[in-house]
């Protein structure tokens, strides 16, 4: 019995590190903020930040006064907003370091800077995403 | 702004409220026990009729769900009118062909460059044996129907990380994970390390089961032999005349096979949605929302963006701009609305429900997936290494290489699904130039196929995040968000319904999106028939 449970307990264990062919990955390897911005945000955002609009839209981060709040873009990460899934499975210091790369570039200059103790303090907020892969 | 407090509607609260204090696994035990859940499944085509003198139902969206639901309430009787903001039918449903243009968000055009009869399916690309709703439409339109292979045991995984990057065939995988693993369970029965799990007669039958099921030798061993090889391949296959002694293949040692996780891809064909038999249509998926479209022709109005959606106690006006021509937004009115704009674009567009159905639109994000077609001069796959549908499994970003699953043996091009992600790797695929999707795709499908980078002639890449359609793959529903706001997603708002696969149990199926037309169509029939 103690042989199955071990045996058990081990391939659920495997299951969770075997990421090699896991059809669903989270999280990013990027560390600065241009690199997550490019590699995450300019999917919907754009590479220029001005956003994009077809039957919906996606919002313009370059020129948005909503910014000025430093927290603002933290917590729209953190939880995601209508059609913006969260990106909770960003760190601390990946959240921190495109907060500020978005609130000083694409014309932005906002004052004030993130830090990753702030995202921390806000984890609790979080959403956790879903993880199902379509048909 | 709800449905009457029916019997079923204090079973659905019940049900809810089962959800949210024990859990939504316990929520569908409840529901099943009750055979409640078995409600939404297909029962065979539905048949509606007596609609009330002129009455009208004002449909949003041509995909699945929206043709699904005006065709029903046309033959019951009602005067139906689509607006779609595409100038397309079927939504999700969709093929490029050679000659197509698509212009993702953001501006990004990509030509494609397929030769005639070469496709790439962006989004659905195959149908469940059990996908009845499906099927049955597929039917009722004449749309041809082909076998779409799924699992193929001479496909390959790969892992960068393994075997010095060279693939195996899957054969090899699941032969010697099977193998290894009747080993080490024998072991440890005929040890006595199970004795309290299994009786001394269950042990004997297990044994046996083992030793076929592992192709273990009668040591119960998982040796090299002829026995083995019949299960993971030869290395010289047994053949006719002299040379027909067959010599047996070497397995992965146990340690390898454990440590390349290349077991982890045996489970993909495992689950109830991809089992075979599953289907495609001929041609390509989009054929059928091309067929549905066809047959709906006079009730769809195309290059209609949907701009303001309101009820009123006479109706439901939406209010659209004609994405082509311009001019004034114009008006359309039913006297009730199934709306099936998906819940992305529709958290964006002012519509007077109540706080709840508000509340369940706002909180469905959409997810990321993105697929990639490279067409290739000639076949290879299938000339040199045989491979004739299925899917190869890898650990790189592309994921997936899908084999197409006709037209086998054809000389000439053929079109690699060569890519096929979701998660967080479909994001950063989605947050490439299409040329640059395009690029990466062939790098990794290079290193499973080197003929790749001589054969490869022309591709096209579709991140769904940048879909103006639907600004996203499908609903990403959650536990929690599931708990929280599915049972409003269903519900009759004053004169709107909402349907489509976020409005399902099966997300990101196009049996989902079927399956909650047919739900919603029959229950505002009702509701209109009771109330009028
Ligand atoms: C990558 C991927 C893989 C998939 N694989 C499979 C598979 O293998 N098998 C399977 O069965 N399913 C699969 N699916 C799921 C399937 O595509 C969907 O479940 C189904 O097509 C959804 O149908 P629908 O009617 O709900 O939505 P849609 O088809 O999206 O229809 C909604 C319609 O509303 C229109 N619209 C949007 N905004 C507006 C507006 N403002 N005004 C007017 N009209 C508007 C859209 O243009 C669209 O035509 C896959 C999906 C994706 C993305
Ligand atoms: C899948 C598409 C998508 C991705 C990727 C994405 N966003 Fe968003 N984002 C949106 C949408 C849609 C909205 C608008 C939400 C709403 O309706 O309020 C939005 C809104 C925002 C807002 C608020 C803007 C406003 O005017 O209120 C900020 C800030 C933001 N995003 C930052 C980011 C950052 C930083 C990233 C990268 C980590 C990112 N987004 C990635 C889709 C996306």
């Amino acid at each position: 019995m103690r042989k199955l449970s071990f045996l058990i307990a081990g391939a659920a264990v495997a299951a969770l590190s075997g990421t090699a062919f896991a059809q669903f990955a989270s999280g990013y390897s990027w560390k600065t903020g241009p690199e997550i911005y490019t590699h995450v945000c300019q999917g919907c955002h754009m590479p220029d930040g001005k956003g994009a609009t077809g039957a919906g839209m996606y919002p313009a981060l370059a020129g948005n006064r909503k910014l000025a709040s430093p927290l603002y873009p933290v917590l729209v990460m953190l939880k995601g907003q209508k059609a913006m899934p969260s990106f909770s499975d960003l760190t601390d210091d990946q959240i921190a370091a495109v907060a500020n790369y978005v609130r000083g570039n694409f014309g932005n200059s906002f004052p004030g800077t993130v830090t990753a103790e702030q995202v921390k303090a806000l984890r609790a907020q979080a959403v956790q995403q879903q993880m199902r892969a379509p048909g | 702004m709800t449905e009457d407090l029916s019997g079923a509607i204090s079973r659905r609260s019940l049900f809810a409220m089962i959800g949210k204090t024990a859990g939504i696994a316990v929520m569908y035990e409840a529901m099943a026990s009750m055979a409640y859940a078995a409600e939404s499944t297909f029962k065979g085509p539905i048949k509606l009729a007596g609609a009330p003198m002129g009455a009208s139902v004002l449909i949003l969206g041509s995909g699945w769900a929206g043709m699904v639901s005006a065709y029903e309430l046309r033959k019951a009787g009602y005067k139906v009118q689509i607006l779609e903001y595409n100038n397309r039918a079927g939504g999700r449903n969709w093929s490029l062909y050679g000659g197509d243009t698509y212009t993702e968000l953001g501006g990004f055009t990509q030509h494609v460059g397929f030769d005639k009869g070469l496709y790439l399916n962006p989004g659905p690309w195959r149908i469940p044996h059990h996908h009845r709703g499906v099927l049955h439409y597929a039917q009722l339109l004449g749309v041809q129907l082909e076998p779409f292979i799924q699992l193929n045991y001479n496909a390959y995984v790969h892992s960068t990380a393994a075997f010095g990057g060279k693939p195996k065939r899957y054969r090899e995988v699941e032969a010697d994970f099977d193998g290894y693993i009747a080993e080490l369970l024998s072991k440890s029965m005929r040890q006595g390390a199970l004795d309290q799990a299994v009786t001394k007669e269950d042990r004997e039958i297990l044994l046996a089961a083992l030793k076929n099921w592992g192709a273990l030798d009668n040591n119960y061993a998982y040796t090299k032999s002829e026995k083995q090889s019949d299960r993971r391949g030869f290395l010289h296959p047994p053949g006719g005349g002299m040379d027909a002694m067959p010599i047996p293949s070497d397995p992965l040692s146990l340690d390898d096979m454990i440590q390349s996780r290349m077991w982890s891809a045996i489970g993909a064909s495992k689950s109830y949605d991809v089992q075979q038999t599953m289907f495609q249509p001929v041609g390509g998926m989009g054929m059928l929302g091309k067929a549905f479209g066809k047959e709906l022709a006079d009730v769809i109005r195309f290059n209609s963006k949907v701009i303001d959606i309101k009820q009123d106690a006479s109706g439901v006006t939406a209010t659209y701009v004609d994405t082509v021509k311009g001019g004034a937004p114009q008006t359309a009115h039913g006297d009730y609305c199934i709306c099936t704009i998906p819940a992305s674009v529709l958290s964006q567009i002012p519509i007077n429900v109540g706080a709840p159905m508000q509340a369940a639109i706002n909180n469905l994000p959409y997810s990321a997936s993105t697929k990639v077609g490279l067409q290739m001069k000639r076949r290879f796959w299938e000339e040199d290494e045989a491979i004739y549908g299925g899917i190869t499994y890898t650990d790189q970003p592309n994921r997936m290489i899908g084999y197409p699953s006709s037209d086998f043996f054809k000389k000439g091009k053929g079109v690699l699904l060569a890519a096929y992600t979701f998660g967080s790797g479909a994001v950063e695929y989605t947050a490439m130039s299409p040329a640059e999707r395009v690029q990466k795709t062939l790098d990794y499908t290079a290193n499973i196929h080197p003929q790749a980078r001589t054969e490869f002639d022309t591709g096209v890449g579709v991140g769904w995040h940048r879909v103006p359609f639907t600004l996203g793959c499908a609903g990403s529903w959650t536990e929690a968000t599931r708990a929280a706001h599915y049972k409003d997603i269903c519900a009759i708002d004053g004169r709107i319904m909402l349907a489509g696969e976020h409005v399902s149990m099966i997300p990101a199926w196009q049996e989902g999106a079927v399956l909650s037309a047919l739900d919603a169509v029959q229950r505002l029939h009702s509701h209109i028939v009771q109330g009028a």
